[in-house]
């Protein structure tokens, strides 16, 4: 059984433009399967269809169409199981600002059925394990910096032990540091836990870094998911940059260009 | 053995949902504590508005008008809080969407284990617990305010009343929490529709009575409408649950109905969010 086994999926939305309505494709005819304790990166320019890709996977979204499973659980029919096995880290470290780490991470871990008792010492074990300084969890998220806010962002994903974690652009935005301990905990994670992940990034050397298989991902068509040593030999390049450039005919920095069609 | 490779006991079933639902809770405490000190200008401004309903009755005498102004003071100051109470709940409920979008948190919630019906049934019991906490104080201070007696009044009746009461602003309130979810900009404005429309139909501040008959054709559907009848008469009257049946048992049924039908409301705009990607931050 996959960890992940993506099949045929697609995904528009509707736009309106004063009296017109075009659809913009955001997945189309996707299909990747990720084995058990695989790290796969998608890389993708912004606006490609990374985020719509994990949003579907996290049952946030309704497909139009193909079919997505998490460990053989059906995201839209078996939404709920699937949401037992996944948890993820996206580009925003998303928290209510005025509570501390450590009432935000708790909370989180009741919806998951952990009990007070079960999280009391885990909360601050994990939050020491990401590098996040434990004197500072009880101080509201808002005075915290970015790069301590996406710690407490990945020690709320890994408080649940998810078995398939996603991670979406997770180091966006980062300073290089921070970048860099976030990268080192995320191939300490993999060698520590049980986890398959997913990781959406327009970050090269990242994907190079941390993942098993590298897909490129563009206009929401999966062009490639191969090893980073395949994927450079499938284009005859030396780099991943060039990879990239050679599949989409662009640089990952830029910006997708609107596909849209009008409906 | 690493923090990491530990797997914790995650509760299933319905002690899962129980510990999911004081999850629920556990998360507006804390925000209730975090933002105290706007809890307490907000309780002075309703304090403000309460006691600017309240003092109509004084104001009616003073201006000629015959009437007992100790039971029009009273009446007003039952349909003010009642008042405040709704807007408590509803509150509460649309925020279950608006105050998440905006924090951004929304993707992790709605990506939980947590049933729908958890969910928002969570923060109905938060609500109806803030709201009792709060009302009961706004209804002492104005009580006092205004030097009231009731040496006649039946609290425990009129508490029941408005326990009953909840069960139906909670699912009119799940009904309203689903506007944020379909429309990000205005939806939580639509909400406060739906409680003006209760309020000029409700009798909460004149007897249904007096409203053209095709108003109080809606007034029987609205459950303010027996909640605000019922406690009146406990507290003004000294009425028992008994002699307030005629409006125990409407609440009964609306609450029977008006739940599960937030629920499906609720649940139909979810998926609506979910086709459409609408059920992502906005902050």
């Amino acid at each position: 059984m996959y960890a992940v086994d993506v099949s045929h999926l697609e995904k528009q939305f509707a736009r309106r433009k004063g009296t017109s309505r075009r659809v913009a494709r955001a997945l189309s005819d996707v299909s990747l399967q990720i084995e058990r304790r695989e790290c796969v990166a998608v890389l993708g320019q912004n606006g490609s269809g990374k985020s719509t890709l994990v949003r579907a996977l996290s049952t946030l979204l309704l497909p139009d169409a193909g079919t997505a499973q998490v460990f053989g659980h059906d995201v839209v029919r078996q939404a709920k199981a699937v949401r037992r096995l996944v948890n993820r880290v996206s580009v925003e470290a998303s928290f209510f600002k005025r509570m501390s780490a450590v009432e935000n991470l708790s909370y989180a871990a009741r919806f998951y059925g952990l009990t007070r008792a079960g999280t009391r010492g885990r909360i601050p074990a994990i939050l020491d394990r990401v590098g996040f300084p434990v004197t500072r969890a009880g101080e509201p998220m808002e005075d915290l910096s970015r790069g301590m806010q996406q710690k407490v962002a990945l020690a709320r994903a890994l408080l649940t032990s998810p078995v398939l974690l996603l991670l979406d652009e997770p180091t966006t935005g980062l300073d290089p540091r921070s970048k860099r301990e976030v990268q080192t905990f995320i191939a300490e994670m993999r060698a520590e836990h049980d986890t398959t992940v997913l990781l959406c990034t327009h970050d090269l050397a990242e994907a190079e870094a941390l993942a098993d298989r590298i897909g490129i991902l563009h206009g929401g068509r999966l062009l490639a998911l191969e090893s980073p040593d395949r994927l450079r030999a499938r284009y005859a390049v030396s780099d991943l940059e060039a990879a990239f450039f050679a599949a989409t005919g662009g640089a990952i920095e830029d910006d997708e260009p609107d596909l849209e069609e009008t409906a | 053995m690493s923090i990491l490779s530990q797997r914790p006991v995650a509760h299933r079933g319905v002690r899962g949902q129980l510990i999911a639902l004081s999850g629920v809770v556990e998360r507006n405490g804390y925000l209730i504590k975090r933002y105290g000190w706007w809890e307490l200008a907000f309780f002075i401004w309703t304090v403000a508005n309460t006691l600017t309903v309240v003092f109509i009755a004084k104001g009616v005498s003073a201006a000629g008008g015959h009437l007992d102004v100790a039971r029009e003071t009273t009446t007003l100051l039952i349909g003010a809080v009642i008042w405040s109470y709704l807007g408590i709940i509803f509150e509460i409920l649309t925020e279950t969407v608006a105050w998440e979008r905006w924090e951004g948190t929304i993707e992790y919630t709605f990506m939980a284990p947590l049933s729908r019906a958890v969910h928002l049934g969570g923060m109905g019991l938060f609500a109806v617990l803030y709201g009792v906490v709060r009302t009961a104080l706004l209804f002492v201070v104005v009580a006092l305010f205004f030097g009231l007696h009731f040496e006649q009044a039946d609290f425990v009746t009129a508490l029941i009343l408005l326990a009953i009461a909840s069960v139906s602003f909670v699912g009119l309130g799940m009904i309203t929490a689903v506007l944020p979810l379909i429309s990000p900009e205005k939806g939580a404005q639509l909400g406060f529709i739906a409680q003006g429309l209760l309020l000029v139909v409700s009798g909460v501040y004149y007897p249904v009575s007096i409203l053209p008959q095709w108003m109080q054709w809606i007034a029987t559907i609205s459950p303010a409408t027996y909640a605000l009848r019922g406690i009146r008469s406990g507290v003004l009257d000294g009425a028992g649950l008994g002699a307030t049946v005629n409006d125990i048992w409407p609440l009964l049924v609306l609450g029977a109905v008006s739940t599960p039908l937030g629920l499906i409301v609720f649940r139909a705009g979810e998926r609506y969010a979910k086709r459409h990607g609408k059920l992502k931050r906005s902050g």
